[in-house]
């Protein structure tokens, strides 16, 4: 196989992996908050694609961006104080359940509101036909801007928990429940930012790849699938190696191409993905603790 | 528009008003229509259910067929083969419809052209399947054109070009791998070589990688078949891969949306499809003209968007029934489909219909035209 | 006397199987029969997960696979045609065996093919088969991660069935044959055998509550509630927690994929909207809504919910109705909707 070609189905990995990790990772913000494995994290970002799609006919790019993210991270916050609160101490089994129930919620209202068709969003550099070459591959300048957002969040997420004070105290929550609300903590408030946080990074990962790849209302379950497979293939509640799996999955996905019709495709990486688990049923870097979470 | 929670009510008024004056022919003639309207073939019936609903008011407001105010039921089926198939014998046992039209998928109208043949129920369906027709079952009918026609088409026009060699890439639906199946099988009588031929999913939001490959098979030209808005990111890939192929279309693309969301990348696409998005090109002489015409005036006027080829099949399978059931005289299934497999040069959408006992379509090559894209508008395709 | 009460569902099931179809035909509502029928199917299905989600504590979300496995491999085998075989001893063979049955294809042409009875066993088997083989890796699995490959299964399934097209591709499978019963009976979607298949389904559902009913009565149904509740400790008194949930897995794969082959024959067809994870969802509210470890209300689910549905009752909203339902029962019964939707209330201390 002649180099352009492995460093195109690279690049074409590339942007798969970064959205697949953007959704995982929001996955894995609400788990380690709440033990809930969310499936509308796939709807938050077809939420932030749509909304900035139709904000972007009336305001500039960056603004409609901007205001989109920030309206799903509301939505978000919004969706846990009515509804999820009160399943959080249901078990697993109807945590799951009751987000899948809110994710096809979601869809269907933004079936209503904005109807089947197709949205793009502009280019955020340059336009359609844009593109650049790096060693004989071409790809278009967007793939910047997604692989940069998802690095972006990684950081700003790293920097988030480390350095600032509610970022302490939602990882104290997420370590203690009990033992953080005893030193002060509100533990719902946290799971309220939680949900923000996570809804507003579906968002943005929507809204920088939309596009590319097109939006419309139906693209949300797919998104949380793949994101739920990355999660679990790193290991739940474990962000980074949500973005080392994510960026694996994107690579086989895109180099299986190659070798696998393309009607198939999903099946090698899912088969992967299974074998993988069967061989440590905690993730590739999940640990037990986190595996037997539960609220 | 004949809601359904008014129509029982109606119905009553209507047969004691008949019983008060025979003269008025109240009972209102039934119609079913089957079509995703959501799910995952929204964006072709929920165009084919907007059409359907306008053209029954025209109907209506036009004095109904045969004097008698048309019920348009429809049933959303979500693409779902089952319950296609529940609301086929809902609609024909139940509703006693005198006829159905859709579905809006191949799937769910072979499942249920089996249901409708033995009911006696003529089936105008708006999928394209091949076998949807072929073998011709009496009562089943379909209004796209053949996907054999829209391959000849292109390779007629790929010969113009001098471009022998191609990439084949196709959406894995039945009308994906309809069309694919067809390429394949006319390759040869045109002197193309395909070199390289892949299904992709139909939700595929990506389509680099694949694209990549179909370059690194040196073609010249690069034929998508879907009728996704995958359509759209095949042209933007392409171009952002640097690609210089032509890429030519499926009858799927006369969809101005698609234009819009490929951007710049859809100048010079070049696809067949049937005239309705060429309309304003036509010499006035033109047959199809003046519907072609009214359907876009109409549809545009009602819903804010530009009509599309796939709501012009609804079109034609309500004219096609109404066109029917006048010149049969009567509601009565058998004289229904007599009427319509004697119907000649109807003028619908798609093209000019001649049907016979032995086509249940109806259309040939002459209702395809080949059509561009420049400055973001459909043209008609002049060669280079 | 304390037990027969949990078997009033079966006799409530069993008596309409008889005396619905004469009924509805009296008051000239026999069209319904076509829908009733149909969901006695999707019921039979969500009451296997029912045992395994409600009683083992073991979600699935891919019984929708299990469902589509049954469907097309019994369509597969009663269609394929033998014919260009025929010299060749296998089929001899099964000629000989009285396996095979002469026909005409659409096109009028002479087929050979597998007699659809064998069709259906083979499908059964082959579905309890890849439980058997996929159920002891993934039932290591715990919550989240259990989730994740019983979806990945499913997936994978419809992946499958989508792209082959020897299996229909995207249009799925049609034109599959009557599975004939007795002689003269058959499951199949013809208007004169409408009130006969109703019977069948109904009498099948019947059926199968009637296992389940046993099973969950039994030790072994203790031994799973045990399971459920907390599987450490019914390791610790000596339950062999993996083969209990292999099996119930296995049993709730059965389930769907007998309904699926039925189905499948009653509709004729079949299609890759079977197997796909939207249904897999549907079969999960439907136990969710009947309140997980209660079969009655699992059966009354998937009765009614199914039933609205194929009806077109919820028309645009049809999903949405399944994601209202799901959301309201969460979030506002979560703590249980076990004692809700019970139809015949268990006395107490009978073993709930």
């Amino acid at each position: 196989m002649p180099l352009e070609l492995i460093l195109q189905y690279v690049f074409s990995g590339l942007v798969y992996g970064s959205i697949y990790a953007a959704v995982a990772i929001g996955f894995n913000i609400i788990y380690n908050a709440t033990g809930i494995i969310n499936f509308a994290q796939g709807e938050f970002a077809m939420l932030g694609g749509m909304t900035a799609s139709t904000l972007a006919g009336l305001v500039p790019l960056w603004l409609a961006v901007t205001a989109a993210v920030a309206l799903t991270a509301a939505s978000g916050a919004a969706i846990e104080r009515i509804f999820l609160r009160r399943v959080a101490r249901a078990g697993v089994l109807k945590m799951i359940v009751a987000t899948i129930g809110l994710s096809i919620l979601i869809r269907e209202t933004a079936l209503l509101a904005w109807g089947e068709s197709v949205r793009t969003l502009p280019f955020f550099s340059g336009n359609e036909v844009s593109s650049l070459s790096f060693l004989g591959a071409h790809f278009s300048p967007q793939v910047f801007w997604v692989a940069g957002s998802t690095a972006l969040i990684m950081a700003g997420l790293t920097a988030f928990f480390k350095f600032t004070l509610m970022g302490k105290a939602m990882r104290g929550c997420s370590a203690n429940r009990d033992g953080a609300s005893i030193c002060g903590i509100d533990p719902g408030r946290m799971v309220t930012i939680a949900f923000g946080m996570s809804a507003g990074i579906g968002a943005l990962a929507g809204c920088v790849v939309a596009p590319l790849t097109q939006t419309h209302y139906a693209i949300g379950a797919e998104l949380a699938i793949k994101g739920f497979t990355v999660a679990a293939f790193g290991g739940l509640g474990n962000s980074v190696a949500a973005v080392i799996a994510g960026l694996a999955l994107g690579m086989l996905e895109s180099f299986s191409t190659a070798f696998v019709p393309e009607a198939y495709k999903d099946v090698v990486t899912l088969c992967v993905l299974l074998a993988l688990l069967f061989a440590k049923p905690t993730g590739l870097f999940g640990s037990r603790a986190a595996s037997m979470k539960e609220y | 528009m004949r809601i359904r929670s008014i129509a029982k009510p109606a119905v009553l008024c209507a047969v004691v008003l008949s019983c008060l004056s025979p003269a008025y022919a109240a009972d209102p003639i039934k119609i079913g229509a089957i079509f995703g309207v959501t799910g995952p073939a929204a964006y072709l019936g929920a165009p084919e259910d907007r059409t359907a609903r306008m053209v029954v008011d025209g109907i209506n407001k036009g004095g109904g067929i045969l004097g008698r105010q048309v019920e348009l039921i429809v049933k959303d089926s979500g693409a779902s083969s089952e319950k296609a198939i529940s609301f086929a014998k809902q609609l024909i046992e139940e509703e006693n419809v005198v006829a159905i039209i859709g579905p809006t998928t191949s799937g769910e109208s072979m499942a249920i052209k089996d249901v409708c043949e033995k009911a006696g129920i003529p089936l105008i369906s708006c999928a394209s399947a091949e076998t949807i027709v072929d073998p011709v079952a009496k009562y089943v009918f379909k209004v796209p054109q053949k996907d054999n026609y829209i391959v000849e088409w292109l390779y007629r026009t790929m010969n113009k070009l001098g471009i022998a060699k191609i990439g084949v890439i196709a959406s894995n639906t039945g009308f994906g791998n309809g069309g694919k199946a067809q390429l394949e099988k006319y390759a040869s009588k045109y002197g193309i070589t395909i070199a390289i031929s892949e299904v992709y999913d139909s939700n595929a939001t990506d389509l680099t990688a694949l694209l990549a490959k179909v370059n690194a098979a040196g073609v010249q030209a690069v034929v998508n078949w879907s009728i996704e808005p995958a359509q759209s990111i095949v042209a933007k890939n392409m171009r952002q891969l640097k690609m210089t192929a032509q890429l030519f279309q499926s009858h799927g693309f006369a969809n101005i949306k698609y234009v819009q969301a490929a951007g710049e990348a859809a100048e010079g696409i070049i696809f067949p499809c049937g005239r309705l998005i060429v309309a304003g090109e036509l010499p006035d002489s033109n047959p199809q003209k003046k519907l072609l015409a009214k359907y876009n005036a109409d549809y545009e006027a009602l819903y804010n968007e530009e009509a599309s080829t796939f709501g012009g099949h609804a079109y034609d399978a309500l004219s096609i029934l109404k066109a029917a059931i006048e010149s049969a005289g009567s509601t009565d299934p058998d004289k229904i489909v007599r009427a319509i497999e004697n119907l000649r040069n109807f003028s619908g959408t798609a093209g000019i219909f001649n049907f016979s006992p032995a086509d249940h379509n109806g259309l040939l090559m002459d209702s395809i035209v080949m059509v561009t894209v420049k400055k973001g508008k459909f043209t008609l395709y002049r060669g280079n | 006397m304390a037990g027969l009460k949990r078997y009033l569902p079966v006799l409530a099931c069993a008596l309409c199987a008889f005396l619905a179809p004469p009924l509805l035909a009296a008051t000239k509502t026999a069209y319904l029969l076509t829908q009733l029928t149909m969901s006695a199917y999707y019921a039979l299905a969500s009451l296997g997960l029912c045992a395994l989600m409600g009683y083992a504590g073991q979600i699935s979300l891919g019984q929708a696979g299990f469902f589509a496995i049954g469907g097309y491999a019994s369509s597969f085998i009663s269609k394929v045609d033998l014919s260009p075989f025929a010299s060749g001893g296998f089929v001899k063979f099964l000629g000989f065996s009285g396996l095979l049955v002469r026909g005409a294809d659409a096109y009028g042409k002479a087929v050979l093919s597998i007699s659809p009875w064998v069709a259906c066993l083979c499908a059964v088997l082959l579905a309890a088969g890849i439980a058997a083989f996929i159920g002891t890796p993934v039932l290591r699995l715990k919550g989240h991660y259990l989730a994740m490959a019983t979806l990945g299964f499913g997936i994978i399934i419809e992946r499958i069935v989508r792209g082959t097209q020897g299996l229909g591709g995207a249009d799925g499978l049609s034109g599959v044959p009557p599975l004939p019963i007795l002689p003269g009976l058959a499951v199949t979607g013809e208007r004169a055998a409408r009130a006969a298949n109703f019977t069948i389904a109904w009498l099948v559902l019947a059926l199968g509550l009637l296992a389940l009913v046993n099973l969950v009565g039994s030790r072994a149904g203790r031994a799973l509630r045990a399971l459920r509740d907390g599987e450490e400790a019914a390791g610790a008194t000596g339950i062999d927690t993996s083969r209990y949930k292999l099996n119930v897995f296995v049993i709730g794969a059965v389930y769907a994929a007998v309904a699926g082959v039925l189905l499948t024959h009653y509709n004729g067809s079949i299609g890759p909207g079977e197997a796909n994870f939207a249904k897999s969802v549907r079969y999960v509210a439907i136990v969710a809504v009947g309140g997980m470890a209660n079969l009655s209300g699992t059966l009354v689910a998937g009765l009614v919910l199914n039933f609205l549905s194929l009806r077109g009752v919820f028309g645009r909203f049809d999903d949405a109705v399944f994601g209202i339902i799901l959301v309201l029962v969460m979030v506002f019964a979560p703590a249980g909707k076990e004692r809700g939707l019970q139809v015949f209330r268990r006395r107490k201390g009978a073993g709930g």
